[in-house]
């Protein structure tokens, strides 16, 4: 029966799974169950410019624990990571993604590695669904060698070269128009891959983002561009700073698609349909509507321009990992302890790697100087008198 | 001296923060009445004010200053002056700056804010393009002489690439505009008026490390320092030091260490970048025969090149030694290697030495 089968699986890949956050791999489900389920979406899409795809959602009780687990993991990371910056162990700037994990999520589950994504400085969900490890994060955050940009970037700046995730970008809006560059290699290549460049409410209102839609128009390059619309640009809401808050329209001649951001399934459903349609017809806009837990950053409490009563009504009816708790539990697929299980592993695993990432090392002081530049161009550092403590850079 | 006492936690020697300091040997004639200490987000927010209240065509605006901004710098200005005046624009400099040229244009004073000098570049090109050249290029029909563009600038200990760097070199390249860098609450308050009422375009940097830690007696009346004025704040005779802005203080740090050591150092605050008081330097390189220049920016192609230029050009004979830069390095402003990348105090006092001893 489904569920005798789903504990001793869960038991035997639980094992599998003790050894320290550098092995686990966020793609091993709990369950191998591929048994096809179809769900509907919370809500129907909304399109502009093109047929809207289905509300019903072809699934299976794999992908369903792989999103809880998955979601549950990011989750529990970003916790970590606020507690880790208010112990100042994360110093600069730190840009947390709890609320809107669904996104990331949705989204690998549409696509594979060969496809592109780009986004913006709330990047460490991203970067964890696109294979990244909980030590890189980590190690990342607290400036380490053993960051995913060896200590030199910081939470703005992930990036993971064999997985085309290209980054973790400081300055708003700056990711959008070279998503589209990374989409027009793609046609070059001709490799029926896709590139996904993710910007937030905010940065919709840049000039450069229509630049880069226009362009991508013109060339018919398979551009997803996506707005996750959390509603607040920082401090601002969204109706304060767009004269038309409905993104998805935004592109005007370029089709769009609002979609619940806060429904993970939605999520996968638009991202696969904006593959097919960008591979066939050029660029799309998808908007995701989801929100974010905390503030804008950690510098930011969140709370002097929303009231705690919609943060928490968000967090009550909407939250995604609920959400995904709420189908599993109702179809079956795993029972709550099964799932609490899950929660324990994976804070587990969280604790794990913050203390593994601990003891990695700051980058050697030599580094300040390295990658300023291609290796071996020579540029020389001086003392103050010119003479001594000459320095030839990487 | 002065800024020791303004500024206490930066340098972490416990001194107290106010300065009861009586006036300097400086050139400004800033009246000690009905004085309040303040800190520099303070000073500024009171220029502001004063400019919104004396000028009914003078309009803030910017990312989030409706609420008082990220700074606090424009608390208050929308209450008092209602949200047609001081109003939030949505995140676009390229459009802030050009909607700011357009409204100088039709003679108002507008007043905009880049909320980091980090995110200035989407505006360079009207900067440079448009507000640096509409006087020149119309024959003087028209003017954006009511524009002043203010940014908080330089590093703050954890700001990471994006929210530490120094652009005045980039701005300091372009005639037609202004670039003035204020050292203290005192200073930031008179120039942010002398700026918004001057009829050329501004661009003004605030060093935001000092927004909460530098504390002074800040006359509160309506008052104006003036611009394309140097300022020597400490007197000497052996080496001229030449500097701005927050790096003033750790420039002050090592002329009382150097002092120990017999090395008389006179340090001149330049205020204005763009157009500077050649004059002023050159007096004082005249007197001295030794400079050193000082900046957090990147020391190639830093404003200290084009001072060490100038000099060189006006005092070639009379220097003992050659032009010292102690500068950032020439690379991105780093993440976790800031302490090695800043100008610190010890490389100073180096220089000084190295340049005095040659």
């Amino acid at each position: 029966m489904a569920l005798s089968y789903l504990r001793s699986s869960s038991s035997r890949s639980a094992n599998l799974l003790r050894p320290l956050s550098s092995a686990a791999s966020l793609r091993r489900p709990i369950s191998t169950d591929t048994t096809p389920i179809t769900i509907e979406t919370s809500v129907p899409f909304t399109s502009h410019q093109c047929e809207a795809p289905s509300r019903s959602v072809e699934t299976n009780p794999s992908e369903l624990l792989t999103f809880f687990r998955d979601m549950a993991l990011m989750r529990r990371m970003e916790i970590a990571a606020d507690s880790l910056y208010k112990a100042k162990l994360i110093r600069g700037f730190c840009h947390l993604y709890d609320g809107q994990e669904a996104v990331a999520v949705g989204m690998e589950a549409a696509i594979t590695k060969k496809d592109c994504i780009i986004t913006a400085y709330r990047d460490h969900c991203t970067f964890v669904g696109r294979g990244g490890t909980l030590l890189e994060v980590f190690a990342e955050l607290m400036g380490r060698q053993a960051g995913c940009s060896k200590g030199k970037g910081g939470s703005m700046h992930f990036y993971k070269k064999d997985s085309n995730f290209y980054g973790g970008h400081g300055i708003v809006g700056a990711q959008v128009p070279l998503g589209c560059g990374l989409a027009f290699a793609q046609k070059y290549s001709k490799d029926e891959s896709v590139t996904f460049a993710l910007y937030g409410d905010g940065a919709a209102n840049q000039g450069q983002l229509f630049e880069a839609l226009n362009i991508s128009a013109l060339w018919d390059l398979p551009a997803i561009l996506v707005c996750e619309n959390n509603h607040y640009g920082m401090g601002t809401a969204e109706w304060r700073a767009a004269k038309s808050p409905a993104y998805y329209k935004r592109g005007d001649y370029v089709p769009g698609l609002k979609v619940d951001g806060m429904d993970a399934l939605a999520v996968k459903q638009a991202c696969k349909f904006a593959k097919e349609h960008a591979l066939k017809n050029g660029p799309i806009i998808l908007e995701m509507d989801t929100y974010r837990y905390h503030g804008h950053s950690m510098s930011d409490p969140g709370s002097t321009y929303r009231t705690r009563d919609e943060i928490s009504g968000v967090r009550q009816e909407r939250d995604p990992i609920e959400r995904v708790r709420k189908l599993i539990l109702s179809h079956d697929l795993a029972t709550e302890k099964e799932l609490k299980d899950i929660e324990k592993e994976v804070r587990k695993e969280v604790d794990d790697a913050i203390a593994q990432a601990k003891e990695s090392p700051m980058p050697e002081p030599s580094e300040l100087f390295s990658n300023v530049y291609a290796k071996g161009l020579g540029a020389e550092s001086f003392g103050a008198d010119r003479k001594e403590l000459r320095a030839t850079l990487a | 001296m002065a800024l020791r006492n303004i500024i206490g936690k930066r340098i972490g020697n416990g001194i107290g923060l106010v300065g009861r300091r009586s006036l300097s040997t400086a050139t400004c004639d800033v009246e000690n009445r009905n004085s309040k200490s303040m800190n520099l987000y303070s000073a500024i927010n009171q220029a502001l004010h004063l400019a919104l209240e004396t000028d009914p065509r003078a309009f803030v605006f910017g990312e989030d200053v409706s609420f008082g901004g990220v700074f606090r710098c424009t608390t208050g200005l929308a209450d008092r002056f209602g949200k047609a005046r001081v109003f939030n624009t949505p995140l676009c400099e390229q459009g802030i700056v050009g909607f700011g040229i357009g409204l100088a244009a039709m003679g108002n004073r507008a007043i905009a804010e880049i909320q980091f000098a980090d995110y200035i570049y989407p505006a360079f090109d009207q900067i440079v393009n448009e507000a640096a050249k509409f006087r020149y290029r119309s024959g003087n029909q028209f003017n954006c002489g009511g524009l002043t563009i203010r940014a908080p600038y330089g590093a703050v200990g954890h700001g990471g690439h994006y929210h530490s760097q120094s652009p005045e070199a980039f701005f300091c390249h372009v005639p037609g505009i202004k670039v003035v860098i204020p050292r203290s609450p005192r200073q930031a308050k008179g120039l942010l008026l002398s700026c918004i009422r001057d009829p050329n375009p501004v661009v003004f940097f605030e060093p935001k490390w000092l927004y909460r830690l530098a504390v002074e007696e800040v006359p509160e009346h309506d008052y104006m320092l003036p611009l394309s004025e140097a300022e020597v704040i400490r007197q000497g005779s052996d080496i001229t030091l030449v500097g701005w802005g927050a790096q003033l203080t750790i420039m002050e740090q090592a002329c009382i260490e150097a002092e120990k050591d017999g090395i008389s150092c006179e340090l001149i605050d330049l205020k204005t970048l763009m157009p500077w008081d050649k004059e002023t330097v050159e007096a004082s390189v005249r007197k001295t025969g030794r400079v050193l220049i000082s900046h957090e920016a990147p020391v190639t192609g830093g404003f200290g090149a084009e001072i060490s230029a100038s000099i060189v050009e006006r005092c070639f004979l009379r220097l003992e030694a050659p032009v010292a830069r102690v500068c950032g390095l020439d690379t991105p402003f780093p993440l976790v290697f800031e302490p090695f990348y800043m100008p610190s105090k010890n490389k100073v006092l180096d220089a000084i030495k190295a340049t005095v001893d040659y």
